[in-house]
């Protein structure tokens, strides 16, 4: 039978494999014959959820991913775009959601080195990292178990390889609990001529596997681990999480951006998911051509391991790299410089057949682009699930005035939306000397040396949002990607996205996921500004329960010329004017951080974006930003005014006076606004620059003193002390993990 | 003048040394942990990062690396060798200075800025500046934490302090002995830091206060050679 050891002898094999029955016999129909075991281990994990994206395919062609600085669109490695005078970035994101429930060290640490290979396999040397991470609430200890192993894997893993962790975002909501959500992005930088392809090439390219030796780690990490649901013996899938190793990384980045430097290679592959079996099978389905692998020249951890285990082993800090036969030598002599591993394995032949030998016999023969171009593409069905009509009319009544300091204190104190330095100050986020804005602002900033050009980040999800209206929230995670780069004086230009949803196999899910698509694509239709690159993460569910459908959008934006002085959030001084830019006024708290806080409630339905207004915001807020005239901006975002105003009120270490006029406003969430702390000199010039772009304004205080004040009119007032607001903010992750 | 940035594998703070250096007008190359002759070099750097992965211990596996006999010689010989986070490791774990570096106190990862207190000023890290003057600096580093059985006999050059220069436990970010953030050797042309004053170069990036450190390595780089 199999020579694949993963499950009781009653299962069949191809089950046990994560493939279904007219799976297996969609592949007998392709080799027109029972498959021998290595050819069935490929297809199951190279037609696995993760790697095939069978259940997302047919949507994902609706996302707009055309532009004229766009180098390299959604299907390689990694996008790539043009940033003018020979420079170009790649950008990539990835979730490690699943391996890091299991293991949470080891999960989250390769989740960084995966999407570094995804960078440096196009020619970029990695510059900057950023991370999404979502737990369920901090009072279980289950979740601070987690939350720390995943800091910790990231921190240990990005701090070693040499790669700063320069933003991201953490998250907390009940949904979370049996299914954290990492997600980590990736930026590299590179000059044009140094861009690879995913290539083969043509027959007689040597393939040379460089890196880590292989063993049995992760083998079934794609198909087993990451493309099923969790229930209760989710511990025991354990073994299919990979283990990293950021030293043999860090030798492999150096010595392939050395490979690229010298005009060495033809094409490289990362290995990651489904290991050998992708490195070989994609670029030579990409170059139309096949390939012979010899699995007996593969450099192993352990002895007497089967061509399956071989072709599936997830073993880390690996790389394929294609190569002229004339230059194999210089390639083995780079590789022996940086002390890491190579191995000729195979030749690049013509015709299309992947050809696998081991121990002198043929044990796979299989057509290579079957692989990955016949893999399925479902139309699963999909549609409004019956209660969602039911969530936007269960509105909260909110009639009575709250004690606007116990609010405003209770949102500080929550860990979602309080201080989160805890997480960022393990991450070594200034290595490269470029981190120009450094994390807990909007977007993070660095700048691109020998250039004039900053390039600005930020990573936005919010999964309550989504939850109420999927395409309305995907719409508002681009327009706060784009307003928050905006606040550092760039102009957004390119979006990556990570798609984390439940089981597509209920038709509610599927539409959250296609109406989130919608929303997505329709903002970025209206921003002009491509899609170059997702990924889709469904099983995110656990006993049957999925979590929120939970985007989350990288942002990549750019100033060129980069600011000298960009604003930042603790350069508000005393005397300020304290001005909104955006409409005021909302009375919508659906889906704010203000009603789950206060009263656990998760309802209604949020505000849609006025596509219009967000396109001239973020203009405003670009200019003002490279303007000079404005020391500190702040996009307001979950808390509201109130949290906004708040949070530069504790990184200046000054207080404010805020009026307002119904306390709901303190709170609203809705989109397309942002703050700013305007000296008295430039107030005028400001509200002008405002007004040419017909942005609605209003000045809501004074910044100064030592107090948060609250003020209705002039007879009511709440005050709240600024020690008091900054100790509750900068304490609340620490006291919860300690 | 010539600097060596030593590259060991796993070394990641090269070229943040060498952009530091480039803009104090000082030529600085990469020189791979497998050379053995450094006789045309002016100074030596070990920049920071995780050389040899920290397997075993930072610093154990680095201090057998081939180039370091040849550090050795030129400390010997009086040419100004300084050190960085990893560099300052890796010097402890050579003998070249006193102590050991062990996991920060509460063993987390620590990245931020924080203010050093210039005390010694005869060493390569500190000529330039006044004794008493407070840097702010960033520190990045897991294994932080300054041990020494008698830190009276060490000669320092820096304390981790406030921002108005007191030295106390609170401002002691990682539990070093006497709040140690740099030494020196006795003749002071081999010095060490725990922050990085590579990173505190320019006012955009936060501070412009390591420049201070930097200068004063560049400045001993003549006196060393006659």
């Amino acid at each position: 039978m199999s020579d694949v050891d993963l499950a009781p002898e009653e299962v069949p094999v191809h089950q046990a494999l994560g493939m279904t029955d007219e799976e297996f016999a969609s592949v007998q129909d392709i080799l027109g014959r029972d498959p021998e075991p290595a050819e069935l281990a490929m297809y199951s994990v190279m037609w696995s959820e993760h790697c095939s994206y069978k259940s997302s395919r047919a949507h994902l062609g609706r996302f707009p991913s055309d532009a004229p600085w766009v180098v390299v669109g959604p299907g390689e490695n990694a996008g790539v775009v043009d940033l003018g005078d020979g420079w170009y970035a790649a950008l990539r994101i990835e979730s490690h959601n699943h391996p890091s429930f299991v293991e949470p060290y080891q999960g989250a640490a390769t989740g960084v080195g995966g999407i570094l290979r995804d960078i440096f396999t196009m020619g970029a040397r990695p510059v900057a990292l950023w991370d999404q991470i979502r737990f369920g609430p901090l009072d279980d200890a289950m979740n601070r178990y987690l939350f720390n192993g995943v800091v910790s894997g990231i921190a240990g893993y990005g701090n070693a390889v040499g790669v700063p962790t320069i933003g991201g975002e953490v998250a907390f909501e009940e949904c979370y609990a049996g299914n954290p959500l990492v997600n980590v992005m990736c930026l590299g930088i590179m000059k044009a001529e140094d861009l690879v392809y995913g290539t083969a090439g043509t027959p007689g390219t040597i393939a040379v596997l460089l890196g880590n030796a292989t063993g049995r780690d992760g083998i079934g990490g794609a198909s087993v681990l990451a493309s099923a649901s969790f229930d209760e013996g989710s511990s025991e899938k354990r073994p299919s999480v990979q283990v990293g190793d950021p030293f043999e990384e860090k030798k492999l980045i150096e010595a392939c951006l050395e490979l690229y430097r010298r005009s060495l290679v033809v094409g490289v592959q990362d290995l990651g998911a489904a290991g050998l079996s992708c490195a070989a099978s994609e670029p030579a389905a990409r170059a139309g051509v096949g390939m012979d692998l010899d699995l007996d020249a593969v450099h192993v951890r352990e002895g007497d391991m089967t061509p399956a285990e071989l072709l599936m082993s997830e073993s880390q800090e690996r790389m394929m790299a294609f190569v002229d036969e004339a230059k194999v030598d210089e390639v083995l002599a780079v590789a022996s410089k940086w002390e890491i591993d190579a191995a000729v394995v195979g030749t690049v032949k013509a015709g299309s057949d992947l050809i696998v030998r081991h121990e002198g016999a043929v044990v796979a023969t299989i057509p290579a682009a079957s692989l990955t171009e016949d893999a399925p593409k479902l139309h699963r069905p999909y549609g409004e699930p019956a209660w969602q009509q039911d969530l936007w009319t269960n509105t909260l009544p909110l009639l009575q005035v709250p004690n606007l300091k116990d609010a405003l204190l209770k949102l500080l104190d929550d860990p979602s939306l309080a201080d989160p330095r805890w997480a960022y100050e393990q991450y070594d986020h200034m290595l490269f000397t470029n981190t120009v804005v450094e994390p807990g602002h909007d977007a993070s900033m660095i700048r691109v040396k020998g250039t004039d050009k900053g390039l600005s980040v930020s990573t936005d999800g919010n999964g309550r949002h989504c939850y109420l209206d999927p395409r309305r929230g995907g719409a508002r995670l681009v327009y706060e990607s784009a307003l928050n780069v905006a606040m550092t004086g760039a102009r957004p230009m390119a979006v990556v996205d990570n798609l984390n949803f439940g089981n597509p196999e209920k038709t509610g899910v599927m539409w959250q996921f296609v109406e989130t698509l919608e929303g997505i694509s329709q903002a970025c239709e209206a921003l002009d500004v491509p899609v170059i690159g997702g990924n889709v993460s469904f099983y995110n569910e656990t006993d049957g329960v999925d979590i929120f459908p939970t985007p989350v959008v990288g942002m990549l934006g750019m100033a060129d010329p980069m600011p000298t002085d960009p604003p930042r959030l603790d350069q508000v001084s005393d005397g300020d004017h304290l001005l909104m830019f955006g409409p005021r006024g909302s009375r919508n708290l659906a889906g704010s951080a203000f009603e789950k806080v206060m009263h656990g409630h998760i309802g209604g339905r949020p505000d849609e974006p006025d596509p219009y207004l967000a396109k001239a915001i973020i203009e405003l807020a670009a200019q003002l930003a490279c303007s000079g005239k404005v020391p500190a901006m702040h996009d307001i975002a979950e808390g509201g005014v109130a949290l906004t105003v708040a949070e530069m009120c504790i990184a200046s270490e000054v207080g404010a006076t805020i009026n307002f006029s119904t306390w709901i406003g303190l709170f609203a969430e809705n989109p397309n606004r942002f703050v700013a702390a305007v000296p008295a000199e430039h107030v005028e010039s400001v509200l002008a620059m405002a007004e040419e772009l017909d942005v609605p304004t209003s000045e809501l205080g004074r910044f100064g003193g030592d107090v948060i004040s609250l003020q209705n009119g002039s007879h009511e007032s709440t005050e709240i002390p600024l020690a008091e607001a900054t100790v509750t903010y900068r304490t609340a992750i620490p006291r919860r993990m300690s | 003048m010539s600097v060596a940035v030593v590259v060991f594998p796993g070394t990641n703070c090269e070229h943040d040394v060498v952009w530091a250096l480039d803009d104090l007008g000082v030529d600085a190359e990469l020189v791979w942990h497998r050379e053995t002759d450094l006789s045309s070099f002016d100074g030596v750097v070990l920049p920071g990062g995780f050389a040899h992965g920290d397997y075993l211990r930072t610093g154990a596996i680095a201090r057998f690396s081939p180039v370091m006999a040849e550090v050795e010689r030129m400390a010997a010989a009086g040419t100004p060798v300084i050190g960085i986070c990893n560099g300052f490791q890796i010097l402890t774990e050579a003998g070249l200075l006193p102590g050991v570096l062990l996991e920060n106190r509460d063993l987390k990862f620590i990245c931020r800025p924080i203010h050093v207190k210039v005390e010694a000023t005869d060493t390569v890290l500190t000529r330039a500046a006044e004794p008493g003057q407070v840097l702010q600096i960033p520190l990045n580093s897991y294994e932080g934490n300054y041990r020494h059985a008698d830190p009276d006999l060490v000669h320092v050059a820096a304390r981790y302090c406030g921002p108005d220069g007191a030295v106390d436990e609170g401002w002691n970010p990682n539990g070093s002995i006497g709040s140690i953030a740099a030494v020196a050797n006795g003749a002071g042309n081999v010095a060490a830091i725990m922050p990085h004053p590579e990173r505190a170069m320019e006012t955009i990036l936060g501070s412009a206060d390591g420049r201070v450190m930097i200068q004063s390595f560049v400045d001993s780089l003549e006196p060393a050679r006659v």
